[in-house]
């Protein structure tokens, strides 16, 4: 079975940690997950153990014995200079990385995929780039930045791995910049001001990719068995003007466009960070061709110009909202109570929170013509179907159950599956069963 | 003129989602979908968001109409009044690489090429024109000349315009050697670079459509060198031309009005796979091809009673 069903994530305290565990909570199919971090989780989880362990391997492959993990998953990468030092980025992204790997390999492990996130910066920005990257295209030159540095050798180390343990999937998501109304990155800070600063005499081209995609993407990869690399990229890049004025923002051409470092370093000092392989990026830009995950049934929600406009959606709300909303307090003990005691009402618990967590009503999706996209009113959700686990079952499987069920319950299940899912064959098929029945001929 | 950006889509591709796909959870219905071989990504290509002005490649329809009314038209029918045959051989749909002889300061043919697929073409459609990365550098040009549908000439680049997208590419393998020679050398084609285009051409079995362009040395003839000044302002090239560099950079528009002859020569096709893994095969047809533009350009300037009318 390729699907993951018991999977460790490295990194929950960081914002993809988190939001993936979340994710993955609401998938049945996942028995469970464990989430490592050295850091208390940022975010609310429900079943998500939590293991306060930093990146030895040695507790880690503990951890992965005992709970005989299939699936490991790695979203701890720093991307962003401007987050930590460049020694600890090296050490969480070099040494930690390869610390994973190995609690992940060795005799007896259970591990059979390991899903890497990884960056776009491992293609860097340079002069000579093609206006697309393909996952099969080297960077054209060496690593400039410490960061890109991190990136190309943690790739390196999970390919040599890979190469190492052909019976493990290794899956490596290259995601470009992100946006979002809730990920925090020096380009929402960027976006954030009250005009946006560029290179004078540039307007490189920009791809962006929504916070929702790329949850989706490590969830989509966990269900699939995709081996190597593949880019995480929206649909449409757009030239770097486009962007500000989706943002409805006045831009403001004042970094040089010789001696942007140094431009950089007076800006650092007034308060705005802008690390260098952004600087990059406002330079010469970056595109990714994304069509290696799209070819593998994968569907982005949002365009980079979808993504854009959700980003000046929420930083036009951001002032009137600031310090409304509370955030989340990580308690040892709460956690240990909820998970553990025999008062708990599980079930209760669960279904009270599931609603108070419930994911915020996604907006009507707009298509390419500008019209709003007839989503279809939500029917009255119809009656629990007679079988169960039924919308998880193929066309076939169905039939195949079919001469084990009472004619009520046939009745019921054509019912429930003329107002889900309306299969012509499934629907037919239990018309047949039903009149064999009615005839007497029961096999 | 219909949208450029409209145009470019005038193949069917795929919608930006497929039906009914939006309020479901990302991946879970195509899971089912049938995995194409790895190279035929084509109907995985973004589709056209129409609210948008700029394609993928940074082309800006907005820019291009703006230049064109200004300046385009006017050197098209007014100063460089161009003539145009074979404009026939420029296939209609589907991608062909375009391949010219290249000369000037500030290259005019590569606008002129463009604007006589615009104006004579039954089906006028854009055409890429490969640049050197050089312009990616350097602070103004980066900006405008992506947006005049100018794309970097990296092999890359050009197969994805070819193959993925069918468009049409404007190349020229001479690159900067044509542009720097002087006007003493006129109309003597330089090397074809390695055969790159060749192969790419080859590679997406997109046909190649030799083109001369006569007028051009002398609209913008090069007499000397000026290295010091190269040096000085990062330029890949700094010319004494009539106009440059006394009248500063607007001074590289300052064209001689010469006559222009355009001609589009019978195209290439390439009917089997794996063809550019043939070397000699890829040389053989560089040579061919820089062997007919040479042959019919020679013809050209026989034929050719004044350079200014």
């Amino acid at each position: 079975m390729a699907s993951s069903r018991r999977v460790l994530v490295t990194g929950l305290s960081t914002y993809w940690g988190g939001r993936l565990a979340q994710a993955l909570e609401q998938d049945p199919e996942i028995d469970v997950i464990i989430g490592v971090d050295s850091e208390d989780p940022t975010r609310e989880l429900d079943r998500t153990e939590f293991v306060r362990v930093s990146t030895q391997h040695a507790l880690l492959r503990r951890i992965v014995e005992a709970a005989e993990i299939d699936t490991v998953v790695d979203t701890r990468l720093v991307v962003d200079s401007t987050t930590t030092s460049s020694r600890s980025a090296h050490e969480n992204n070099v040494i930690g990385t390869m610390n994973i790997l190995a609690a992940c390999s060795g005799p007896g492990c259970k591990v059979r995929k390991l899903v890497f996130k990884s960056s776009a910066h491992f293609y860097g920005t340079a002069q000579d780039d093609p206006a697309f990257f393909t996952e099969s295209m080297g960077r054209p030159h060496p690593p400039t930045t410490s960061i890109e540095r991190d990136i190309v050798d943690a790739e390196a180390a999970v390919n040599e791995f890979a190469e190492h343990n052909p019976d493990t999937t290794v899956t490596v998501l290259r995601c470009t910049n992100v946006l979002g109304p809730d990920v925090r990155t020096s380009h929402t800070a960027l976006f954030s001001l009250p005009a946006v600063p560029m290179i004078l005499g540039f307007d490189p081209r920009y791809q962006f990719v929504h916070e929702d995609d790329v949850v989706g993407a490590l969830a989509h990869v966990l269900r699939s068995d995709l081996a190597g690399a593949y880019n995480v990229a929206a649909d449409g890049v757009l030239a770097f003007s486009e962007v500000v004025g989706l943002l409805g923002k006045p831009y403001l051409p004042i970094l040089p466009p010789w001696g942007t470092g140094i431009a950089a370093t007076v800006l650092k000092r007034a308060g705005l960070r802008l690390p260098p392989e952004m600087l990059g990026q406002l330079r010469f830009g970056r595109g990714l061709d994304n069509r290696k995950l799209k070819a593998t049934g994968f569907v982005y929600r949002y365009t980079t110009r979808e993504t854009v406009m959700k980003l000046a959606e929420h930083l036009r709300l951001a002032p009137i909202l600031r310090g409304a909303q509370e955030s989340f307090t990580y308690e040892r003990e709460v956690e240990d109570f909820l998970r553990w005691s025999p008062h708990v009402r599980n079930a209760a618990v669960k279904g009270e929170r599931e609603t108070a967590a419930k994911p915020e009503p996604i907006e009507e999706p707009i298509l390419a013509s500008g019209e709003p996209v007839v989503v279809a009113e939500p029917e009255p959700q119809p009656e629990e179907p007679p079988v169960d686990h039924y919308d998880d079952l193929e066309a076939e499987e169905v039939i195949s159950l079919l001469g084990s069920l009472e004619a009520s319950d046939l009745a019921a299940l054509r019912d429930y599956e003329r107002e889900t899912r309306a299969r012509e064959s499934v629907v037919t098929a239990i018309e047949a069963v039903l009149a064999r029945r009615a005839t007497g001929s029961r096999p | 003129m219909t949208g450029t950006i409209a145009a470019m889509a005038e193949r069917a591709r795929t919608s930006l989602r497929p039906e009914g796909a939006a309020g479901t959870d990302n991946g879970v219905d195509g899971r089912n979908l049938p995995v194409p071989h790895e190279g035929d990504l084509r109907r995985h290509l973004a589709g056209v968001e129409p609210e948008r002005r700029l394609n993928d490649w940074g082309r800006s329809e907005r820019v291009e109409n703006a230049l064109d009314k200004l300046l385009a038209d006017f050197f098209y029918r007014y100063w460089f009044r161009c003539e145009v045959e074979g404009i026939e051989n420029v296939p209609a749909t589907g991608g062909a690489m375009l391949v010219s002889n290249h000369s000037g300061a500030l290259p005019p043919d590569a606008a002129m090429i463009s604007k006589a697929v615009k104006e004579e073409h039954p089906h006028p459609r854009p055409v890429n024109i490969t640049v050197e990365h050089f312009f990616k550098g350097y602070p103004g040009f980066s900006m405008l000349i992506p947006k005049l549908g100018c794309v970097a000439a990296h092999p890359a680049n050009v197969h994805r315009l070819l193959y993925d997208e069918e468009q049409l590419v404007l190349v020229f393998p001479e690159g900067r050697k044509g542009t720097e020679k002087l006007y003493k050398n006129r109309y003597r084609l330089r090397r074809f670079g390695r055969g790159g285009f060749v192969e790419a051409a080859m590679r997406a079995r997109a046909p190649i459509v030799p083109v001369c362009v006569v007028g051009a040395e002398e609209a913008a003839p090069i007499f000397a060198h000026l290295s010091p000044l190269q040096k000085m302002t990062g330029l890949i090239y700094a010319p004494l031309t009539p106009t440059f560099p006394h009248f500063g950079l607007l001074g590289m528009l300052g064209y001689l009005p010469a006559k222009f002859h355009i001609r589009f020569l019978d195209p290439i096709y390439f009917d089997e796979d794996n063809l550019d893994e043939d070397k000699s095969l890829v040389q053989t047809v560089a040579h061919d091809v820089r062997a007919r533009i040479q042959e019919n350009l020679f013809e050209m300037l026989e034929e050719r009673e004044s350079v200014w009318f």
